[in-house]
């Protein structure tokens, strides 16, 4: 069973199984996809080989997922030709896509928390007749690939990691020929993403043609054989990533030369300006973290990073900080400036001088429906004394809505548009300038270049490093450690509510964030694999 | 092959070209009813739509039926922008008649100007205090206010009833269930003279005016805007839903009772056990035709009040049952609802292709 057609060369990575003579395992021939109001693919082309590991570069927008969804038979391209080891197919369905053996893997998985692995995988096959032959299955590809899960366990006690498992063993179960994994490793800690890299060398060393879709660039270049990259749905170059670097092929997905973001002169701390001390908080969501003994410091002028895996607590502590959770922890629980205030609300908050910043932008941060100078007003009214006896100035609140779109670049029809009709990155800009000029003491930023582009996301990181110049606290939670590397001064890692002491940033490695990441329970589970016995030879010790 | 595709910003043209869609719509099929009943459609849309205005006496009469709709609704349309779904303003329009009226009935011999001030004030009062207790059943257990208010609804009509029959009845009223009539200072001054446009419409454009300031203007309005449209980006901010949910009903009970009153204390003049033909619940349909703006609501009160004035003459002249209003207004909030939908979305003809659009 799985994929073991094409008996297993050596181990190494496999560059020498790329074959230049035969029919390519997936062939894009001027493939063109038109959507009201944008060009998603303009005449794409590139080739895929059997084996090959073949990455799809491009930044949000680029017409990656576009792309995808007509190789998977999602969507029809208007123009263009898919051929399939030399023959022209139509691809009509997902259904049909994986009778061909194309598996996908999303990057948002589809799976019912309640229910156990092997029921999961059941689900997703087309019919199942003998659940213990499917277990026998299961456990095969798992010990053939190196992906130790236990059949039985119920999906809500899983990893983020281990959940991808799931999908990709779904995958392996149908023979693919093709695998296509859009975004992978945003979800994973650096050991996983290792871990994930063996699997995928060993498939395509039995010659599994895989398409690898990302934007992160050193991942890429460790892994794959051939690079296409997309830049507003046009191919705008092919390269063998072995041979570029990181900031070459960035340059190559964002069309422009890029500057590091400029940190300044070593920054003087000032005194702590945000306190949290031993806060511990029940999460109020059914599957959500509980806070434990959470301990930090932030100083002024310092940029402290709060590495970790998703759904490890950072949403908690951030609803704790700004004060949206019901739940009342010990008012000096958490201190701005000296001043207890886990027992108030956001409000008060901000009236001393703190300012937060939410991961989602819609529906959170601001009001999709509402104009910006609304959504301007929605935080800073107090601040910047945009209401007078309980009725909206309007011609002030008009000029500091145009006051963030001028100094921060903002691209937009003016401060009456709709704040839902920007693009992800114009209205990160927004919002992360309408804290930023309410000059804030203390700024909580959650993941604040969560699919914004390039340019936009340089512009937010200089402007979080100019702000704590001026002496603010800055706590940034980023689950991207490489943004986390580039501004943060210190950096703390949360793994299961918990969190691991404040390092400063020059003296800790990408290994030991990665280790802090997995948590202590996987620190364990290294050494001791014990609900992994049913797979033997996991290969969870070779991070 | 018809289907709708999502627009990419909502359309502003359709906000406001939709209920005049729906009304076009709604003649449309209330023509092929009329001639299904056997009536020529022209002259019954006629009789229903033009017939009860084309004289003063009859638009004065617009605008006595208009006036408790407008008050209500634009209270009404304050929760909805909330998502506080109030649809008990029939009882709390009733609670304010009982308060109101009850205070000119316990003073039945007084000839004091301040009893009208007191009268509105216990107007609003009675309609306040029916709305605070969905409010506090939603505040405290979470217990759905539709379901609350609407049941409460039912309580208030049988306790006027029960009054009327019992306690409050006129004790020179030859046993009818009729409270005494109301002493003159307990009356609405007449603003029009011949008429019986009284100072309730006065009083609803200026409902309209505050509202219309509460809404667009005003910090508290904003906060309702923003707990209605991001509830989490309301919280995020600290605009707290319970205060909303408070405030909105409070507001539009105090709005309907007060609208109670003026009907005892205009046009009716009395307490009887039936002292609206709906006003309470036909201005659910007037918020959402004025599109929850104070302005809108201003105008969907007046055509509203046209289906009132149409279903009475439609009995009259075309023998119709009374149901006729209860249809039209139904068919309109039915095509309104569904005419909203080309807001964020527009028609296509052609074979499907696009199911998303990311890139």
């Amino acid at each position: 069973m799985g994929v073991a057609t094409v008996t297993s060369t050596t181990g190494e990575a496999g560059a020498n199984t790329v074959k230049g003579a035969g029919p390519a395992q997936l062939e894009v021939r001027g493939v063109t996809k038109a959507f009201p109001g944008c060009l998603a693919n303009d005449d794409i082309s590139f080739r895929i080989e059997p084996g090959e590991i073949h990455a799809l570069l491009g930044e949000n927008g680029a017409g990656k997922s576009t792309l995808v969804k007509i190789i998977y038979g999602v969507l029809q391209a208007d123009e263009g030709a898919l051929i399939w080891e030399g023959k022209p197919v139509t691809i009509a369905s997902p259904h049909d896509a994986r009778e061909m053996g194309i598996g996908l893997v999303f990057q948002h998985f589809s799976l019912f928390e309640t229910m156990t692995v092997l029921e999961n995988i059941a689900l997703a096959m087309n019919d199942v007749r003998d659940m213990d032959a499917l277990r026998k299955q299961v456990l095969e590809v798992e010990k053939t690939y190196g992906l130790p899960l236990d059949p039985d366990r119920h999906v809500y006690t899983l990893s983020v990691g281990e959940r991808q498992r799931i999908e990709i063993v779904r995958c392996l179960l149908q023979n693919p020929k093709l695998l296509i994994l859009d975004e992978p490793t945003s979800v994973l800690t650096p050991q996983e993403v290792e871990k994930l890299f063996e699997t995928l060398r060993r498939l395509a060393d039995e010659g599994c043609a895989i398409l690898y879709i990302s934007h992160k660039l050193h991942e890429v270049k460790a892994l794959c054989h051939k690079a296409t990259v997309l830049r507003g749905g046009k191919v705008v170059g092919g390269c063998d990533p072995r041979e570029e670097t990181a900031k070459s092929m960035a340059e190559m997905m964002i069309g422009q030369k890029l500057t590091a973001p400029d940190r300044g002169e070593a920054r003087q701390f000032g005194d702590v300006r945000l306190a949290v001390s031993n806060l511990s908080l029940e999460s109020d969501e059914q599957f959500g973290t509980d806070l434990k003994g959470i301990n930090l410091e932030v100083r002024g002028g310092e940029i402290m990073g709060v590495a970790g895996v998703a759904g490890n607590g950072q949403n908690e502590l951030f609803r704790a900080l700004a004060g949206e959770t019901e739940q009342e922890a010990a008012p000096d629980s958490i201190k701005i400036d000296g001043n207890p205030v886990a027992h108030f609300g956001p409000r008060r908050r901000r009236r001393l001088g703190a300012t937060f910043v939410p991961e989602e932008r819609n529906g959170h941060g601001a009001v999709p429906d509402m104009s910006l100078s609304e959504n301007g007003f929605l935080t800073a009214f107090r601040r910047m004394a945009l209401s007078a006896r309980g009725l909206i100035r309007e011609v002030p609140t008009k000029s500091f809505a145009d006051n963030i779109i001028k100094t921060f670049d903002v691209r937009t029809t003016g401060s009456g548009a709709e704040a839902g009709s920007l693009s992800g990155g114009n209205l990160q800009k927004f919002i992360v300038g309408r804290e930023i000029l309410q000059d804030p003491g203390v700024l909580v930023i959650s993941q604040p270049t969560w699919g914004v582009d390039a340019g936009a996301a340089s512009a937010i990181h200089q402007a979080l490093l100019d702000l704590a110049a001026k002496g603010t606290a800055v706590l940034v939670i980023s689950q991207d450690l490489d943004e986390i590397y580039a501004i943060c001064d210190s950096v703390v890692v949360m793994a299961e509510g918990k969190m691991s002491k404040p390092r400063p940033m020059a003296d800790v490695s990408i290994e030991e964030i990665g280790l802090l990441m997995g948590g202590l329970h996987d620190l364990e589970g290294q050494t001791n694999p014990a609900h992994d016995t049913q797979v033997e030879g996991g290969r969870l010790g070779q991070a | 092959m018809v289907r709708l595709e999502p627009r990419r910003q909502h359309s502003q043209a359709m906000v406001y070209l939709s209920p005049v869609l729906a009304i076009l719509m709604t003649l449309v099929v209330g023509g092929i009813i009329f001639a299904f009943l056997g009536k020529n459609p022209f002259d019954a849309l006629y009789t229903f739509f033009i017939l009860p205005i084309n004289n003063s006496y009859g638009i004065s009469e617009l605008f006595v039926k208009a006036t408790p709709l407008v008050i209500i609704a634009v209270g009404l349309a304050m929760g909805f922008r909330a998502n506080v779904w109030n649809i008990g303003a029939e009882g709390q329009l009733t609670m304010g008649a009982i308060f109101g009226g009850g205070l000119a009935l316990y003073f039945h011999d007084s000839e004091s100007i301040l009893l009208m001030p007191a009268m509105f004030v216990l107007g609003a009062l009675g309609g306040a205090f029916w709305a605070a207790i969905p409010a506090l059943l939603r505040t405290k257990f979470n217990a759905n206010e539709i379901l609350t208010s609407l049941m409460l609804t039912y309580v208030a009509t049988l306790f006027l009833s029960f009054l009327v029959h019992g306690p409050w009845r006129n004790p020179e009223g030859f046993n009818f269930p009729e409270s005494r009539p109301f002493p003159d200072a307990g009356l609405l001054p007449i603003i029009f003279e011949g008429s019986r446009v009284h100072l309730g419409t006065a009083v609803a454009v200026f409902v309209v005016i505050a509202g219309w300031l509460l809404l667009s203007k005003s910090v508290i309005g904003f906060q309702l805007r923003v707990v209605g449209k991001a509830p989490q980006a309301a919280r995020h901010v600290g605009f707290r839903q319970k205060r909303m949910v408070w405030f909105t009903l409070l507001l539009g009970g105090a709005l309907a009772g007060l609208a109670g009153l003026f009907e005892v204390s205009g046009p009716i003049g009395q307490l009887q056990p039936s002292i609206s033909p709906g006003y309470g619940f036909t201005a659910i349909i007037v918020a959402f035709l004025g599109r929850l703006h104070p302005v809108g609501i201003l105008f969907g009160g007046i055509i509203m009040a046209l289906t009132y004035l149409g279903g009475e003459l439609a009995q009259i002249t075309l023998g119709l049952p009374n149901a006729v209003t209860g249809l039209f207004q139904g068919i309109l909030l039915f095509f309104l609802l569904a005419c909203d939908v080309l807001t964020k979305y527009r028609i296509r003809f052609g074979a499907i292709a696009a199911k998303g659009r990311t890139a």
